[in-house]
């Protein structure tokens, strides 16, 4: 008998136009001072498995059919009897911090209700206990931070006062849907250390939900692989990741960006388990007929001068005070030259979009210069040459879901660039650039009369990577294009990247505060914190040898997926 | 082709919620059936009230066809000229649906234009603009509508006082209607600003004008649907409250509103019908205009919404 056995376990969500299973057969066991993983991409009912256990399914989902006993007692849709286990014995950690604690309580009464409603403890028990608990977490001066709101303390000490929470009545298990997906590296590094600690230490069961095959290497000791709903594969975490059996988890694996190599190409899984070797390089040749061939010319193109940006946004009628102003960029200086990719990493709060919004000139530096081709697009003066530079830069956003107008038609999308830098078009010259710009991003051009909210979070960025080539630019800003897609999803957009690189001569600024992304895309990379720059060199220079302390930790601490090997 | 547009609409949420709400299914159909009646007024009603040759004082203080004296062929009864009810009553109601609909149409405009601008270009503007808003709405809108109307009567000349009273009551209406668009679309606006296609479109060099109504007006303008209807039917109300109050529509061409006041003389001598039928028939004009808005704003909210 296991400590917890979830078998059989279906899941359905009833809508109006069809029945989603969610969850499909799935069983797992997990033992006392175990670490179990569910990984899978978004949609693959990861959360919905978790949030079955402790009973806290969203309607219209239904637990069809399957059991889930917890010590042998069967908790499976007993509401009574879950209301006894959820917090007392189960203790679940949030994906984000930031709205996980209620922020009008102060984190005592927060650890205090929950103790009593659990335990029969009096107050200054409850108290002591919480203060206990609170240093266990790792959490400085524990006393007199107690008293203190939520707001005061920052996301990896939230997240601290989470697990503080979750294991605040003792629970046998706990359960982690996505625990350091909105935390910086270096604070993901110390909550996942946290968990292993307190795995061993109280000889607890815990479940890691997460999409991040380097927190799976790092910390689990067995691994569940869903894929809509269902369990593909399961086992051993070394087992999985070095030798995956189904397509679906070779596919999730390969698509992994190495920690410790560069690579030339992702390679890609179809579901049959073929590989696939797509390249738009033939679809690109009208595109290059259309802007005339570019000789890559290995000059200067940007020139990012001594920038401080100074985020002061005073009353407009009051005159602000000169304290208390956040230095977003402190004197950055760096160049891009033509036809690199160059890479800014850095944690949030390093000023890696501000840097993205003062070249597309979104906002204004309070000091420095901006040079694209030795013209100073922040000068006044050059209002008129700058004209002429107008979509020369484009840039690739975050957040498919809020990039591209709902309202808008896909061919509207990418024809308003077109039309607008190019007056006297005619539609039919109109409608064929559009074709070739959906063909190279790899669409079908039937996409092109639906609607944004039609395609997925990866189709989207594929559109948007059409409208942003529709200027025909020459330096393009990507802001994190793939953190928000799965890693099979992020593998083909990133090769379909680098392929548009190589046959368009693009000079590519990636941001992102992935590591090993960065690694993959860039040929140099400039390392920030909190808006200095900490190191600029060449990709392989500065992972095998990085000489800033800051560069150092975080090559040291982001997850690798080969630190199981 | 029409039947597969048909077949999408239904198939929509909106479509699917709207045929689930049997509320909102009633006051449509109560609403439109008043809509045709007023577009249609000539065909729909027994009698041209307005044409002297179909009215005779002998028939005046008729009441309604199932009380003592009442007259087959006026269904509910006539007033003090001797005309129909029913056709005064939907013939007004024509008079009143279209101030209601140009003053909120007229509001609207006002409303998004300046909460639009406001809310993208930000800065003096917005202060100043929104400072007028609040100014606006510590004016009860039917004092507002009254300085309006009575202003307006002193620039008029008195000849052209009839013909130019519903569209000074229409501007009056409006005018006091405006600042509860200005607010929610400039809300609205600020929330789709900061969105990043917005970012996309500037870093293209869309000029700011067609940022503002090409790309954010489409997308802010459930919530202005929304309003648009609910204050329809407060127009309508502040329509006939102004127009009992006598500064509305003139007695020529009677609206609801002044129906109601011409019946109100009479209340307390036993013709009941003259106040009482306009009066049933602006509740429930103005009831069924307001559920169908209760309902948009539930379906549309997407904060409300469960599957």
């Amino acid at each position: 008998m296991s400590f917890l056995e979830v078998s059989n376990l279906d899941i359905k969500y009833l809508t109006r136009k069809e029945t989603i299973e969610a969850s499909k057969d799935v069983t797992f066991t997990l033992e006392r001072g175990e670490i179990l993983g569910i990984v899978g991409e978004s949609g693959s009912g990861k959360s919905t498995v978790a949030n079955a256990i402790i009973n806290l399914i969203d309607k219209p989902g239904k637990i069809t059919n399957g059991s889930i006993r917890l010590d042998d007692i069967e908790c499976c849709q007993n509401e009574n009897i879950i209301q006894t286990i959820r917090g007392k014995k189960i203790g679940f950690v949030f994906q984000d911090p930031q709205t996980s604690l209620n922020p009008l309580f102060r984190i005592k009464d927060q650890l205090v209700e929950t103790i009593q409603t659990h335990l029969k403890l009096s107050t200054e028990e409850a108290i002591r206990r919480s203060v206990n608990l609170l240093r266990e977490v790792g959490i400085e001066n524990p006393e007199k931070r107690i008293n203190e709101y939520p707001h005061q303390f920052s996301g990896g000490m939230r997240q601290r006062v989470v697990i503080a929470l979750a294991i605040s009545c003792e629970p046998d298990l706990i359960i982690a849907d996505e625990p350091t997906t909105a935390l910086d590296v270096s604070i993901q590094f110390q909550i996942l250390k946290l968990l292993k600690d307190l795995t061993v230490q109280r000889n607890l069961g815990v479940i890691i939900i997460t999409h991040d095959m380097g927190v799976i290497a790092e910390t689990t000791d067995k691994v569940v692989v869903m894929r809509y709903g269902k369990i593909v594969e399961q086992g051993k975490t070394l087992n999985i990741l070095t030798n995956p059996q189904s397509n679906e988890c070779k596919s999730l694996v390969m698509s992994v960006p190495p920690t410790n190599k560069k690579i030339d190409r992702f390679k890609l899984i179809s579901p049959e388990g073929k590989e696939i070797s797509e390249n738009s390089t033939n679809l690109t040749n009208n595109i290059i007929k259309n802007w005339g061939a570019r000789e890559s010319s290995n000059e200067q193109l940007l020139k990012f001068e001594n920038i401080t940006k100074i985020f002061d946004e005073g009353s407009v009628i009051l005159s602000s005070k000169k304290t208390d102003k956040l230095k977003a960029l402190d004197d950055v200086s760096f160049n891009i030259f033509e036809g690199e990719s160059f890479g800014l990493v850095g944690e949030s709060g390093s000023g890696k979009s501000t840097i993205a919004k003062i070249i597309t000139s979104l906002v204004k530096p309070t000091s420095g210069e901006v040079y694209f081709e030795n013209i100073s697009l922040h000068d006044p003066k050059n209002r008129k040459i700058k004209y002429k530079y107008r979509g020369q830069i484009q840039m690739i956003f975050q957040d498919p879901y809020s990039s591209l107008n709902p309202r808008f038609k896909v061919k509207d999308i990418i024809a308003e660039p077109i039309k607008f830098f190019q007056k006297n078009i005619n539609s039919n010259e109109i409608q064929s650039n559009v074709y070739d710009l959906i063909d190279i991003v790899g669409m079908t051009r039937q996409s092109l009369d639906r609607y944004p909210h039609e395609f997925s979070g990866g189709q989207r960025q594929r559109i948007s990577i059409a409208r942003a080539l529709a200027t025909r630019p020459r330096l393009l800003i990507c802001d994190e294009p793939t953190s928000a897609l799965d890693v099979s999803i992020q593998a083909q957009v990133l090769n379909l990247l680098k392929d548009l690189q190589d046959e368009l001569n693009l000079t590519i600024l990636f941001i992102s505060h992935d590591l090993p992304v960065i690694r993959q895309m860039c040929d140099r990379i400039t390392v920030l914190k909190n808006g200095k720059v900490c190191e600029i060199n060449e990709t392989e220079k500065l992972f095998n040898n990085p000489t800033h302390e800051y560069t150092k930790e975080l090559i040291h601490l982001m997850p690798k997926i080969e630190s199981i090997l | 082709m029409i039947a597969k547009t048909l077949h999408k609409i239904i198939d929509s949420d909106i479509g699917y919620s709207f045929l689930k709400s049997k509320i909102a299914i009633i006051s449509a159909i109560v609403f439109l059936i008043i809509l045709f009646c007023s577009i249609f007024a000539e065909l729909v009603s027994p009698y041209d009230p307005f044409n002297p040759l179909n009215v005779s004082l002998m028939d005046a203080f008729t009441p309604p066809v199932w009380s003592e004296g009442g007259n087959i062929n006026f269904l509910l009864g006539t007033d003090q000229q001797g005309r129909d009810m029913l056709s005064t009553m939907i013939y007004g109601s024509r008079i009143s649906l279209i101030v209601g609909f140009a003053s909120i149409l007229f509001a609207m405009i006002l409303g998004v234009f300046l909460g639009v601008t406001s809310g993208y270009l930000g800065g003096r503007y917005e202060i100043i603009v929104m400072r007028f808003t609040d100014v606006q709405l510590t004016i009860p809108s039917i004092l507002m509508a009254l300085l309006v109307d009575g202003i307006a009567r002193g620039f008029i000349s008195k000849s052209l006082h009839d013909d130019m009273a519903i569209y000074v009551l229409i501007f009056a209406i409006g005018i006091s209607e405006w600042p509860q668009f200005a607010r929610v679309t400039r809300a609205a606006t600020l929330v789709e600003k900061n969105k990043e296609y917005i970012s996309a479109s500037k870093i293209i060099g869309l000029s700011n004008i067609v940022i503002m109504f090409k790309h954010i007006l489409p997308n802010i303008l459930r919530p202005v649907l929304v309003i648009a209807t609910i204050g329809l039917a407060l127009a309508i109300i502040t329509e006939s409250t102004l127009s009992f109050l006598g500064v509305g529509v003139p007695p020529t061409t009677p609206s609801l509103g002044t129906l109601i006041r011409f019946g109100n003389n009479f209340l307390f001598s036993g013709e009941w019908w003259i106040t009482f039928f306009p009066a049933i028939f602006l509740v429930v004009l103005a009831l069924s205009i307001n559920l169908l808005g209760d309902w948009m704003r539930d379906t549309l909210n997407p904060k409300l919404k469960t599957r």
